[in-house]
């Protein structure tokens, strides 16, 4: 007992040296942009920046789209799959994987090919951008919607909204968003980490994001980088913290789920 | 014509039939039971009702319009499910006001409404609680309350109290009970559980392998059962095998004693075997006159609460037998020779 809790200690300890050391050594440079003492200045040259806060703009605005899209368009599948076509779930699960396997360069280049002449000329449209976003997005918001969905009891809660007189739209809106709100939290906020920070997609479509800006100042710049790094690492945290915090608050969901009495 | 009037359905998936030829005409306030073991049609019936599946063949009319074909949300009926099935999100009172809600009714409409169901379930004080804060009784009367608020035309219930306790289980059947009489609203309710069918309905349907096997009240389908089915899945049965000595008369052997019973069916001669069907409550240790007595070794005696339920070897035929019990009775011991009684009439059937 006391010997297995001195060494899961000490490969806990381990893991904490491997996973901060560099984070702490990151944080120490991004300080030491002025010689001799800790500042912030490296930040302050980074929010200096023009082109940074254009970039980062561009990068959120395309993340909202992209995750409205997701929704519109995961959340009736996802919920027809699981109600009415549970025999092609694996086929489902198989294509939401695929942007795992299929790495960004070739899809960007795939892209390319067919929307970049007539008759449908989409690549100087941010549209395509999004698009290509929503499939890059595609297994952790279909994951974590399909998660959402197995949590409850979506036939029960169909059919009695349905005997209540609902009708598609009102049973999608008014019961399925609703108690798939954590969930699509969770969904969102991975795709919102995956779209601010893309680079390939981004500068292959030649689209002024954060991306392709973190790449060019770290080829052109020392502490600044540094600083950014932290920066991102920061946002992530703070959204991972928000889905823990929204996640356990919402009403209706803490604890025991209903219909799961069979 | 009948207020819910369900005429010839049928329903097959593929090569499997659910249900086959199921005709009932309901009278309006009439509180109808579904009873058969599961897989019998008994839910798939109800969901042709509600609108969850459509009939291969036949016509299901409510309140004289023919529904076999509307969608659920265009039907006016309210439905309880097994699971209860309330909206997580929603607070009690939201989900008992969400079909006046969705209906597009005012405020001034929803809520004087949804008190008057929280004042009917008897749970006025739990208004702004979210279902999840509720036991599992309490969930189910809202969803009793939220399946009537809009006051439709027929209440349909799914085995409702499948997944309560027991004690709450009697307690609500009663409540059910108590509030479709106070309002008077046509009901089928859908049980495996013959007691609750037999406590609860005006009329029982009692199905097997998709098909009717006897519609009647509760008295004739526990004591005039109309098929070997029907007798043997309501209320417990002795099934012994005798045989028939003198068809005239009614008598017949079994195990070396002979006794007399009312039920003959045509055809049969003397010398063959049948199998004869009783009621262990009918049959008592200190026999009326006139009453057929058969001798046997007790074989277990068995102690229920309100009932002992003593088993009797005749040779290669066992019986068994409920008495009441009481303060002042005396159990027979395993192992001692008795003698029970039982009138000739009690016998059910043969087979």
């Amino acid at each position: 007992m006391k010997r297995s809790n001195f060494w899961s200690w000490v490969w806990f300890i381990l893991g904490v040296i491997y996973f901060l050391t560099p984070l702490i050594a990151t944080l120490n440079f991004s300080l030491r942009m002025k010689k001799g003492v800790l500042s912030l200045m490296a930040y302050e040259k980074v929010f200096q920046d023009p082109a940074f806060v254009k970039a980062f703009v561009f990068s959120a605005e395309m993340a909202l789209f992209t995750i409205l899209v997701s929704i519109i368009l995961i959340v009736p599948t996802a919920y027809w799959v699981q109600l009415r076509l549970p025999r092609i779930r694996p086929l489902i699960d198989l294509i939401t994987m695929l942007p795992f396997v299929i790495p960004a360069v070739v899809l960007v280049f795939g892209l390319i090919r067919t929307y970049g002449r007539p008759p449908l000329q989409l690549t100087a449209s941010p549209f395509l951008l999004v698009m290509a976003y929503v499939v890059l997005g595609l297994p952790y918001m279909y994951r974590a919607v399909d998660n959402g969905l197995r949590a409850m009891d979506v036939r029960a809660l169909t059919e009695a909204a349905q005997s209540l007189g609902a009708s598609w739209f009102t049973i999608i809106v008014r019961i399925i968003l609703p108690n798939l709100r954590s969930a699509l939290l969770s969904g969102m906020f991975l795709t919102f980490a995956i779209v601010i920070g893309e680079l390939t997609i981004a500068s292959l479509l030649a689209w002024p994001a954060l991306g392709p800006y973190m790449a060019l100042l770290g080829q052109n710049r020392a502490y600044e980088p540094a600083a950014l790094a932290i920066m991102s690492f920061a946002l992530t945290w703070a959204a991972i913290g928000l889905i823990q915090l929204i996640g356990r608050g919402a009403p209706g969901q803490a604890g025991t789920q209903v219909g799961g009495a069979h | 014509m009948p207020f819910l009037k369900i005429d010839a359905v049928s329903k097959h998936f593929g090569s499997f039939t659910a249900v086959e030829g199921f005709d009932i005409d309901m009278v309006r306030g009439e509180f109808v039971s579904f009873l058969g073991p599961s897989g019998c049609g008994k839910t798939t019936t109800l969901r042709m009702v509600a609108g969850f599946e459509t009939p291969t063949t036949g016509q299901i009319f409510i309140n004289e319009r023919d529904v076999t074909y509307s969608p659920p949300n265009q039907r006016n009926i309210g439905m309880v499910f097994q699971s209860y099935a309330l909206f997580p999100n929603l607070t009690v009172a939201d989900n008992i006001g969400f079909g006046l809600k969705v209906a597009r009714r005012p405020q001034t409409e929803i809520r004087p409404r949804v008190e008057e169901m929280l004042r009917l379930i008897h749970m006025e004080q739990f208004a702004r609680r979210y279902p999840y804060q509720l036991s599992g009784g309490q969930q189910q009367r809202v969803a009793l309350a939220r399946a009537l608020a809009r006051q439709p035309e027929v209440l349909l219930l799914d085995e409702p109290l499948s997944a309560l306790d027991a004690k709450i289980r009697v307690e609500l059947r009663n409540e059910i009970r108590a509030i479709q009489r106070e309002l008077g609203i046509t009901t089928i309710y859908v049980t495996h559980d013959q007691e609750e069918a037999l406590s609860l309905s005006d009329r029982i349907v009692v199905m097997n392998a998709g098909r009717i096997e006897q519609i009647g009240s509760p008295f004739e389908i526990y004591n005039f059962p109309a098929t070997p089915f029907v007798a043997s899945f309501v209320g417990t049965l002795n099934v012994i095998h005798a045989v028939l000595r003198d068809p005239a008369q009614g008598i017949y052997e079994m195990d070396g004693q002979t006794f007399r019973a009312g039920c003959v069916k045509e055809g049969l001669t003397a010398g063959q075997e049948v199998k004869l069907a009783m009621r262990p409550e009918i049959i008592s240790m200190d026999p009326e006159p006139g009453a057929n007595t058969l001798s046997g070794e007790v074989e277990s005696v068995v102690f229920l609460g309100s009932i002992v339920r003593t088993r009797v070897n005749l040779g290669a035929n066992t019986l068994f037998f409920d008495t009441f019990s009481h303060p002042r009775l005396v159990l027979p011991k395993v192992g001692d020779t008795i003698t029970v009684g039982f009138p000739p009439e009690a016998c059910l059937l043969q087979a």
